[in-house]
Order: C-alpha cells, then sequence, then structure tokens
C-alpha cells in the first residue's frame, strides 16, 4: 500500500532499553504483539518495565488480533513539519483493543481525510511497511471495518 | 506537632511583575536576561532588595538555574531550589505551592517563583521535532503525524465533546473572554486586535476541534512573583495577596504513555480540585474571579468542569462570553487575556494577574473580589491549582 502519509517524518526506531523492540519486530511479520504479563495475565500499554497491576516484572509479548474500535480522534490540517507542507488534512485516531483489556494505540484512518469520524466504529488494521527507509519498519493503520 | 496540615494563610505574595511581554522570537534580550528582569521588578514592586531572595522555584524544566540566578544577582544565601517535574504549565501553581512550603516550613525567607522564555533563541514549542528517527513513547505517536502539543491534546477534547454533548460555540466563549479582557491590558500581545464570533468562526482548524483562536499564542518574556512568612505581609506597599490553597498532582495513572491513562477525557484535575477546596476551606460559589489556562480552550471547558463551576452537561448553557466577562459574568475568566491574548508565559501570568484581583489592580477588575483562583496546565500531568485570597478571607 501507499503510505498514508508523505515521506520525512521521524521513523521508528526501539527504544535503547529494548522495551518495546518486540512491537515493532512483530509488525515487520504483519502481526501486533502487545505487553501482557506472566504474573497477573493483564494486558498492558503503553509498554513499561513492571506491570502496573501486580508489579510482576515478568512481562512477555502477546500477539493480539488488529481489531479495534475509535475511541476518539482529530482530524489534522496545520502541518507542523515541513514534510507535511502540501500533505492536506489528514486524519489520526486513537484505536481502543477490546480484545486486550482496551488497551489504546494511536494510528491514522486510511481514506478519504474528509470522512465522518465516529467514536465507537469498528476498525482493522493494515500494515503498512516501510522496507526501503533507514530503518526499515512498519507502522499499523486503519481503516473502518465492513 | 500542629494538628493541620496546611498552606493556609502561612504565606502571601508581596511582589509581583513581568517583563515586557512579546511574540515568539523577538525579544532583544536572552533567556537569562528575561528572568533577572523580571526578578528585578518583582523586587521593586515590593520593596525588597533582590539580594534577600534566598529561594527560587519553577517549572517546566526552566533553563535559568536557580544557583546561576541567586550568584547573578548577589543574594547571599540560597536556602530553597526545587523545579516541579513535568512540561507545559501544569507547574505554575505548583511551583508557587513549592516556593510557598518552604516559607512555611522554616526552610526560606523570601522565595520568587518565575517562568522566562525566549524561544528564538532555544526554539519553538508547536513546531514537530525535525530529528531523522524517534524512539519512546514518541515513536508511537509521531510517524502518524501527531507531534506536537496541540495534536496530544485534541483527542481528549474530543472525547469529552462527545460523551457530553457540548458544542463548539462553548470553545468559543472562552477564546472570546480572553480576547475582549486583553484589549483592555497595554501589557497584552493581542490588545488592538479584538475577535468576534465571526472571525472565530471562519478561522482555520489548527486540528478539531481547535481552530487558530483555541490555541495558546507562543511568546517571549519573563514573569516572576515575589512570596514571604504572611506576618510579613503587611511591611510591603500593595495590599496583601495570601495564598489560601496551592496543590499539584494528577489522577490514577495520568502518565500512562501512548494515551491509555484510564480517564482520558480529563483535564486532570478530578483529584487536584478535591484537595485544593479542602485546603482553602472554600467551595466553587466561594470564588469571585477564575485565571484558567488556555494551552487550548479545551483544556479550560474540562478545567472549570472539574473545579465545580457546571457539570458536563450544563457547558452549553453556562459557557457563554457574558457569563465569563469581567466585571459582572458569574465567572470572570482571564481577565488579563490569559495565554491566548496577553502571554503564553507558560501561565505564570494567570498567577500575578490573580493576585492583582486581590489588590484591586486589574485592568478588568472585579468589583471587590476577595477570592481568586487559578488552574495550571490542564491535560499534562502533574497539573496544579491554587486560590488567592485578601486579607478578610483569612
Amino acid at each position: 500500500m501507499t503510505p498514508y502519509l508523505r515521506p520525512g517524518l521521524a521513523k521508528p526506531v526501539p527504544a535503547s532499553d529494548g522495551l518495546d523492540a518486540p512491537f515493532w519486530e512483530g509488525l515487520r511479520t504483519e502481526r501486533l504483539l502487545l505487553q501482557r504479563c506472566n504474573g497477573c495475565n493483564g494486558w498492558q500499554w503503553g509498554p513499561e518495565l513492571v506491570c502496573h497491576r501486580c508489579h510482576s516484572f515478568d512481562l512477555r509479548y502477546e500477539e493480539t488480533p488488529a481489531e479495534g474500535i475509535i475511541y476518539s480522534h482529530q482530524r489534522v490540517w496545520h502541518p507542523v513539519h515541513p514534510a507535511l507542507a502540501e500533505q492536506g488534512p489528514y486524519v489520526i485516531v486513537l484505536v481502543e483493543l477490546p480484545q486486550a483489556d482496551r488497551v489504546r494505540i494511536v494510528g491514522n484512518l486510511i481514506g478519504d481525510p474528509r470522512q465522518p469520524l465516529v467514536i465507537g466504529a469498528h476498525l482493522h488494521g493494515v500494515f503498512e511497511h516501510h522496507p526501503d527507509d533507514d530503518p526499515a519498519h512498519t507502522l499499523l493503520q486503519w481503516v473502518v471495518a465492513g | 506537632m500542629s494538628a493541620e496540615r496546611t498552606l493556609r494563610g502561612k504565606v502571601a505574595v508581596v511582589g509581583v511583575a513581568e517583563t515586557e511581554y512579546y511574540k515568539w522570537g523577538r525579544s532583544p534580550d536572552p533567556e537569562f536576561k528575561l528572568a533577572i528582569e523580571a526578578v528585578l521588578k518583582a523586587c521593586a514592586e515590593a520593596g525588597i532588595d533582590p539580594r534577600a531572595i534566598d529561594g527560587f522555584s519553577s517549572y517546566s524544566n526552566d533553563r535559568s538555574e536557580a544557583s546561576r540566578l541567586s550568584a547573578a544577582l548577589g543574594c547571599k544565601e540560597l536556602s530553597f531550589a526545587t523545579m516541579q517535574w513535568g512540561g507545559g504549565g501544569g507547574g505554575g501553581s505548583g511551583a508557587l505551592a513549592n516556593g510557598a512550603a518552604a516559607i512555611a516550613t522554616g526552610q526560606a525567607e523570601c522565595v520568587v517563583v518565575f517562568r522566562a522564555l525566549a524561544q528564538g533563541q532555544f526554539g519553538r514549542f508547536g513546531q514537530g521535532p525535525r530529528s531523522r528517527t524517534v524512539s519512546g513513547p514518541a515513536a508511537h505517536t509521531l510517524p502518524f503525524g501527531l507531534m506536537s502539543a496541540a495534536h496530544m491534546f485534541a483527542m481528549k477534547v474530543n472525547r469529552f465533546m462527545h460523551d457530553h454533548g457540548v458544542e463548539q460555540e462553548v470553545l468559543r466563549a472562552i477564546s472570546l473572554a480572553s480576547y475582549a479582557h486583553a484589549q483592555h491590558n497595554a501589557r497584552a500581545v493581542m490588545q488592538g486586535r479584538p475577535l468576534d464570533e465571526a472571525t472565530y468562526d471562519a478561522s482555520r482548524w489548527i486540528t478539531e476541534p481547535f481552530h487558530l483562536y483555541d490555541c495558546c499564542q507562543e511568546n517571549d518574556g519573563a514573569a516572576a512573583m515575589v512570596l514571604v512568612a504572611a506576618e510579613r505581609a503587611k511591611d510591603f506597599p500593595h495590599p496583601p495577596c495570601y495564598v489560601l490553597a496551592a496543590v499539584s498532582g494528577s489522577q490514577h495513572r495520568a502518565g500512562a504513555s501512548v494515551h491509555n491513562t484510564p480517564e482520558y477525557a480529563s483535564s486532570g484535575f478530578t483529584t487536584v480540585a478535591p484537595r485544593l477546596y479542602r485546603m482553602a476551606g472554600l467551595q466553587p460559589s466561594d470564588i469571585d474571579v477564575l485565571q484558567s489556562y488556555e494551552n487550548f480552550t479545551g483544556g479550560v471547558l474540562m478545567s472549570i468542569v472539574e473545579h465545580g463551576f457546571c457539570t458536563p452537561e450544563e457547558c452549553n448553557d453556562f459557557f457563554t462570553l457574558e457569563n465569563l466577562s469581567a466585571p459582572g459574568g458569574k465567572l470572570p475568566l482571564n481577565t488579563s487575556g490569559g495565554n491566548l491574548a496577553e502571554c503564553y508565559m507558560h501561565g505564570l501570568g494567570l498567577n500575578i494577574e490573580a493576585v492583582r484581583q486581590i489588590r484591586g489592580q486589574s485592568t478588568c477588575q472585579v468589583p471587590g473580589a476577595e477570592v481568586a483562583m487559578v488552574g495550571s496546565g490542564p491535560m499534562v500531568t502533574p497539573v496544579s491549582s491554587c486560590i488567592f485570597g485578601s486579607e478578610a478571607t483569612l
């Protein structure tokens, strides 16, 4: 697929402490991997070095379906980065993942940037690969389901 | 040991001042000189020898470091030097709380609370970072074009407005109030640039639900306040202004990254505001005038709800220009022009304006104002708020 946003924004790299490295590696193979606690089995996102529920340090990365609902949204008009100067409006969604304890993840909503934005709308994930970027990476984007 | 642990009535603000306020990048002076100038002016207003300052309190990683200030001013000694954690203006009233606590507990005698910004020297807030790569929490937002303060907060406000049926006219009323008050204030960068409904409605979107006029300015300048123990408050030229309460904080897991805070559609005051009122021994109906930090108008909306001035369901009726205007509105709001139209000095100008209201010196004075509140830096963590009172409120 063509990337949703024009090229030139900063490219994501794993945190220096490795905290989110499995997440970024999973996206390369089209799998959504998020933190899950081996102590209490709860999901956790954003990633942290300890489980906020039971304080276990024993956290794994586990696959969850890239299916969610719009928790909130914004349609951005003003470019704050030169790479977006000719972009025009674009949509950011905050996606709630009901199958992972309702943790939230940020992405873009693919399609007409002027489409209606409905809190609660069901979405499914689309893997946007950037194999030729340095470093190569994959972003998880979203489209309205159905 | 005293049974009651409180700041109420223990500390007074005896000097307030700001430099000239500039549009961002327009200051002819470096940031540290602006800080020094504001401190000297606040001391002059109080009639205090700047060498008597023995404490500095600031926030948002202010670059004008306390030891350098103390050395540059030739202060006799440094007893207290504290930075409130957190970004944006969330620490405005928190820095005041920290300075007041130092005085109330005998750690310092004369503390200056200050903030200085020269964005020409150090770069702007409202622009996305230009780095080639990004890691950590920002890696989960920036590649999607979520990279400015407006982007960080717009989805909180959209969710709040959706949940409670709040109309765009609510945000417009908050903006109009700041611009209307600024027209009376010679310090205001936006004096001479009034705003009306049609201009607001026609203004471009920054990101929905924020029009251009829902967003604060970016400015250069500095502001400072001088604090001493309440027993000394009457030794100074201006009517005494007492700290009745000052608190900071945020609710459960407000700092959860990648927009995962449980109470998402919030300004962050749901636990702070009850502590504020408890310390002051006051309730919303006791507040004569409110300064509420406008990074974006939507933050003011949620701050006012979370400080108990109206319920979410009452917002469409409560937030009108008439209700928010000095002198006669139900809740005169941002009477200097605030961050939108006076100056974005990370909100410390709001604390100064609250003091001026208690002294009777505002350019949009609320007649007989005895109690003034400030809410600092909504939607960041930690946030903070404070209440000032006249001698009659002690």
